[in-house]
């Protein structure tokens, strides 16, 4: 891995890094990705992919409404909040957002 | 008055019962305990002495029933299992004073009991780490030898127990961090079947593998207290509907005739000499007390510490995103604008750790690493859950050690993130295929105790126990207590 | 050159469930900001969401409705990406198995049928909002957070505006059909993005898209796709290229402007949700939700064409909502005429709602009066041009047709022994216009009827009028 591939998947992960984090992190992770690509020993060719050990299925609940949590102790830990809004700096659009 | 502190939890409320001490007593004993051994130890963040007092209050008007084995029981609480009113850091600087507003289910459960939450256990922060060196606020002391590491990620939860400052505490396990520390410590530490206890107020780490669990002295009081946090929840649909068993009926009822597994991937070169010595002598031990034990082999399992570390680092690149400095948290100071508060608080808020993992779990699940990580990963697991279960057809049990060392010195391995991966190699396998572990003391090597670990089907932790206790039992490791609980080792 | 449109669309389209997708806060639209929220909508740490088995049904009704097959065995994916409106940071959606997949539905412009096909249609979670204040800061509402949302998604089908167009109102009526949503564009419980690309007509393979976003009403949609339309056409005519780019049309110019250029595609880093177990859907389900489908706007469009004889285009008019549609079942119920019906619902009643921006509902119009309006028309009672008088009074004040008509004196006055006296007086002061029809001049007569009409204040049957008239001038 280069120090720019780092530097991309910081700014994706919303970190910044000084110059010597970078080049630790650089050669850390390199380790890392090194020991992970050991995984391409193993022939997985058609074998499921596992991304839980959930043991049941079409765990729901039923659509039953409850009345919002009291807003001023939601607002306990909120930085800064005002009217009821919780308040952040200006949002300078970063191509991510949309639902 | 005896000593009281290195009693077990059936023997406090046996002495609760018969009022030779009440809640009351025992909560402030307690305390004055956490504070003499808390120089030495450092095992707490936060103690919850106010609160602990009145509830004990409450409990001694209300008088301690037979059949309410935990009542005025304290117990330590990990600090990434929320608790209402109570500060909850997750030994990060990110959530240095975050409030909670609401429990997590486990302590409602607690609660329930009457258990009396005496205060928040140092971990690694986030969970993440084998040595709680990477608790944003102090490092915390093995009980056995304060120049050594309590393992990790529970390290606040095994050394606190270990040390007689609580007879019980909660952990959490995404990759042995209950088992780890347990065997560190020379204690009991149970990760249940994935789905056993509720997640819901955990703080996420790795979502498909977190599982909380306790850490105690004895079985029999790692038995009642799993009971008691057990059990489907509305609030976790991955909480199991798999009904919860009566652990301590016929926890008595021996080996005899259980086939036991011991792979032999896990007593392999990569395994310290005293460790497999130790773990030697309990499989003849088991051998002893009716087991049958063979040997088995799980050739996957070599390479589960990379599907480990991708999987995990993946679930938590995503989970450790709400961590914004918006809506609660750490927020650094001066930014001008949004991006600025994303960048500057998680830059600030995170230790080194969190960001390794953030990042290798970023880029796994990033456009064109995908495929070849996390997915590769993802049927990696497939193959070893499969192995196991293979393994768990033919036997009741699976055996063998807990960590391949026995508990190394503080700032011995902190700088070397792959010595510290590669050490969770016998835990991390159970995790991935969302069994059940746990580990009890086996024994010394050099003086520092030694895990065994024992690996069961889904949901049989019953049987787990069972084999637990009959080694408990039938060996005196259980006895060997660490100085400062007033042993000679 | 000449280029051929391609235009697909993304609509969201949020369920009109009790309480949100993973969560029991309540879904509503309207209240104080962050008051119908709780730890799991703010992304509490340690929380987790827990599926609403309605939104699942909802969803299967709204797959189901739209001609879509099912997925046997579906699970939700984490959308990843930071914004303060999305409090986890990740959205949890569907991406590799949506619950319907391989739909169509059929649309009408100017007389010609297509099918359209939709691609998906998967569940996902509504964003909160946020509200863009001045002084450097905005503020977050969480109380649209975990709304549910049914995002369709078409293929890349349709090839002018007004197709465009026809395909949002029928995925509009169908799903107010289905019930599951209010389908408001104005409220947002149905948006709409547009992909829109030019390729020379013969060329298989699609132009460079560009994304529309802020399409808050149908008009804008078709005003949007249209100007996009042309600036394409202009750019490439000119020898320029299409950038991979996200615009968003302004109403108040007509003009669509550029949002941001697209560098690749966004890294949303899509991976399963391992909060929430696996749905394994049984043939059983979906056929229990199939069975609860009520009759879709294209069964009743066939039904009013063939049993009630009604022309197309008043069918397809009549079935564009459902409150429209089921009024006027519930007006022929009453014992009216299907055309008359449909002409007075097409006609005065839809004119009323355009002028007064109102809804059916919000008027004082029954089927019940609309009916006995429609039968005094029939039996004489009153005259077509009393009816309109009529129609106003019941559709702002209400009441009984029979009744208003009585209680105003608005009856037909048809009873010669009641009008030969008014006309005789009639002819007796208008001696000059007997004199003209006498010399053949008809206009005479035209006017004489008039003259009547005015002394009854337009209640005499004028047909009557006309006959009584030539019989008394006979006379003379």
């Amino acid at each position: 891995m280069k120090e720019q591939d780092i530097q991309h998947v910081a700014k994706l992960s919303k970190l910044s890094l000084s110059q010597d984090d970078l080049h630790q992190f650089t050669s850390q992770l390199t380790d890392i990705v090194h020991m992970v690509e050991r995984l391409n020993e193993v022939d997985t060719e058609g074998v499921a992919v596992t991304a839980n050990v959930v043991h049941d299925i079409n765990v729901m609940r039923e659509d039953v409404a409850v009345k919002g949590t009291d807003r001023d102790l939601l607002m306990t830990n909120v930085p800064e909040h005002e009217d009821g809004f919780i308040k952040v700096p200006v949002i300078i659009d970063n191509g991510e957002a949309g639902a | 008055m005896t000593k009281w502190y290195d009693k077990s939890v059936e023997e406090l409320h046996d002495l609760l019962v018969k009022k030779e001490i009440t809640a009351t007593e025992l909560t402030k004993e307690t305390f004055n305990r956490l504070k003499e051994t808390e120089p030495k130890i450092d095992a707490f963040l936060a103690l919850n002495e106010e609160k602990a007092l009145e509830q004990a209050k409450l409990i001694d008007e209300k008088g301690i029933a037979a059949e309410d084995v935990l009542a005025g029981i304290p117990i330590g609480i990990k600090d990434n299992i929320v608790t209402k009113g109570l500060r909850t850091t997750a030994a990060s600087k990110m959530l240095e004073n975050f409030d909670p507003i609401y429990d997590a289910t486990v302590m409602s459960k607690l609660y329930d009991k009457q258990m009396i939450p005496v205060g928040k256990l140092n971990m690694d922060e986030f969970a993440m780490g084998g040595s709680t060196e990477n608790s944003a606020f102090k490092p915390t002391k093995n009980a056995w030898d304060q120049r050594k590491v309590p393992g990790g990620s529970s390290g606040g939860s095994a050394a606190a127990v270990a040390a007689g400052q609580v007879p019980v505490s909660l952990g959490s396990d995404t990759g042995g961090s209950i088992r780890q520390p347990a065997a560190f410590n020379g204690i009991v530490g149970m990760k249940p079947t994935y789905g056993r206890v509720s997640r819901f107020g955990l703080i996420a780490f790795a979502s498909s593998l977190d599982q909380i669990g306790p850490l105690t002295r004895t079985v029999r009081d790692n038995a009642l207290v799993l009971e008691a946090i057990s059990g489907q929840d509305e609030r976790d649909s991955t909480s199991a509907s798999h009904p919860v068993a009566n652990y301590v009926a016929d926890i008595d009822a021996g080996v005899k005739g259980m086939k036991l597994a011991v792979p032999k991937e896990f007593m392999g070169e990569g395994v310290e000499a005293g460790v497999r010595e130790s773990v030697q002598a309990a499989i003849e031990k088991f051998r002893e007390l009716g087991a049958t034990v063979e040997e088995v082999s799980l050739p996957n399992i070599a390479y589960s510490v990379e599907a480990y570390y991708i999987i995990a680092s993946s679930e938590a690149s995503s989970n450790l995103q709400r961590f914004d400095g918006i809506r609660y948290g750490y927020r650094a100071d001066d930014c001008q604008n949004l991006e600025e508060v994303y960048i500057k608080t998680r830059s600030e808020g995170f230790g080194d750790e969190v960001k390794r993992r953030i990042m290798l779990g970023t880029f796994s699940l990033s456009a064109g690493y995908y495929d070849a990580y996390f997915k590769k990963a993802g049927q990696i697991r497939t193959l070893i859950k499969e192995e196991f279960l293979s393994v768990l057809k033919e036997y009741d049990l699976i055996i063998g050690p807990t960590a391949p060392t026995v508990a190394y010195n503080l700032g011995e391995n902190i700088k070397d993130p792959l010595t510290m991966y590669a050490a969770d190699i016998l835990t991390i396998p159970v995790n991935l295929a969302g069994l059940p572990g746990m580990s009890i003391p086996c024994g010394l090597s050099n003086g520092l105790p030694v895990g065994l670990q024992i690996i069961g089907s889904y949901f049989d932790e019953k049987t787990m126990y069972q084999a637990a206790y009959a080694f408990e039992q039938g060996t005196e490791f259980h006895k060997l207590q660490p100085e400062i609980l007033g042993g000679n080792n | 050159m000449n280029f051929e449109t391609v235009i697909g669309l993304e609509v969201h389209v949020e369920l009109k469930t009790n309480s949100k997708i993973f969560s029991p806060a309540p879904v509503a639209f309207g209240a104080d900001p962050n008051t119908n929220t709780n730890v799991i909508d703010w992304g509490y740490p340690g929380v987790l969401p827990v599926l609403n088995k309605n939104v699942v049904e909802f969803g299967m009704k709204a797959a189901l409705a739209l001609n879509c097959e099912i997925s046997q065995h579906t699970y939700f994916d984490r959308k990843n990406y930071f914004y303060p409106d999305n409090p986890k940071a990740y959205q949890i959606s569907q991406d590799e198995f949506p619950l319907g997949h391989d739909g169509w539905i059929e649309i009408e412009v100017e007389g010609e049928k297509r099918k359209i096909r939709i691609e998906r249609v998967h569940i996902e979670e509504d964003a909160g909002k946020n509200i863009h204040g001045s002084e450097g800061y905005s503020y977050v509402d969480l109380n649209r957070q975990g709304t549910p949302l049914i995002e369709i998604v078409s293929e890349a089908d349709m090839r002018s505006p007004e197709e465009a167009y026809a395909y949002l109102e029928a995925i509009r009526s169908i799903i107010q059909f289905t019930g599951v949503s209010d389908v408001k564009m104005e409220e947002g419980s149905m948006r709409c993005d547009a992909n829109i690309s030019l390729r020379p007509y013969g060329q298989e393979k699609f132009g460079t898209k560009t994304e529309l976003k802020n399409l808050n009403s149908l008009n804008f949609v078709k005003k949007g796709l249209a100007y996009e339309q042309k600036r394409q056409e202009r750019v490439l005519l000119s020898g320029g290229i299409i950038q991979q780019e996200t615009r968003r049309y302004d109403d108040a110019t007509g003009e669509t402007i550029l949002m941001r250029v697209k560098e690749g595609a966004s890294d949303y880093r899509y991976f399963p949700e391992p909060d929430i177990p696996h749905l394994e859907i049984a043939d059983e389900w979906v056929e229990s939700v199939r069975a609860s489908l009520p009759e879709l706007p294209s069964k009743r469009r066939e039904r009013y064409v063939n049993e009630l004889g009604l022309p197309e285009y008043d069918a397809m008019v009549l079935t564009l909502t459902k409150e429209m549609s089921d009024f006027f079942e519930e007006t022929l119920t009453q014992g009216a005429d299907a055309k008359q019906a449909s002409n007075w619902l097409m006609g005065g009643v839809s004119a009323y709602l355009n002028s007064e921006k109102l809804e059916l509902h919000e008027t004082n119009l029954t089927p019940e009066n609309l009916a006995g309006m429609i039968e005094i028309i029939a039996d004489g009672t009153i005259s077509s041009k009393i009816a309109k008088k009529v129609f106003k009074e019941l559709i702002t004040n209400g009441g009984h047709a029979r009744e208003v008509v009585e209680a105003k004196g608005w009856v037909q006055l048809s009873d010669p022994s009641k009008l030969l006296p008014i006309i005789n007086e009639i002819l007796d002061k208008n001696a000059q216009s007997v004199e003209d029809f006498k010399n053949g001049k008809d206009r005479a007569l035209g006017f004489l009827v008039g003259q009547t009409m005015k002394a009854t204040k337009g209640q005499a049957n004028p047909g009557v009028v006309n006959k009584l008239l030539q019989e008394e001038l006979n006379k003379r």
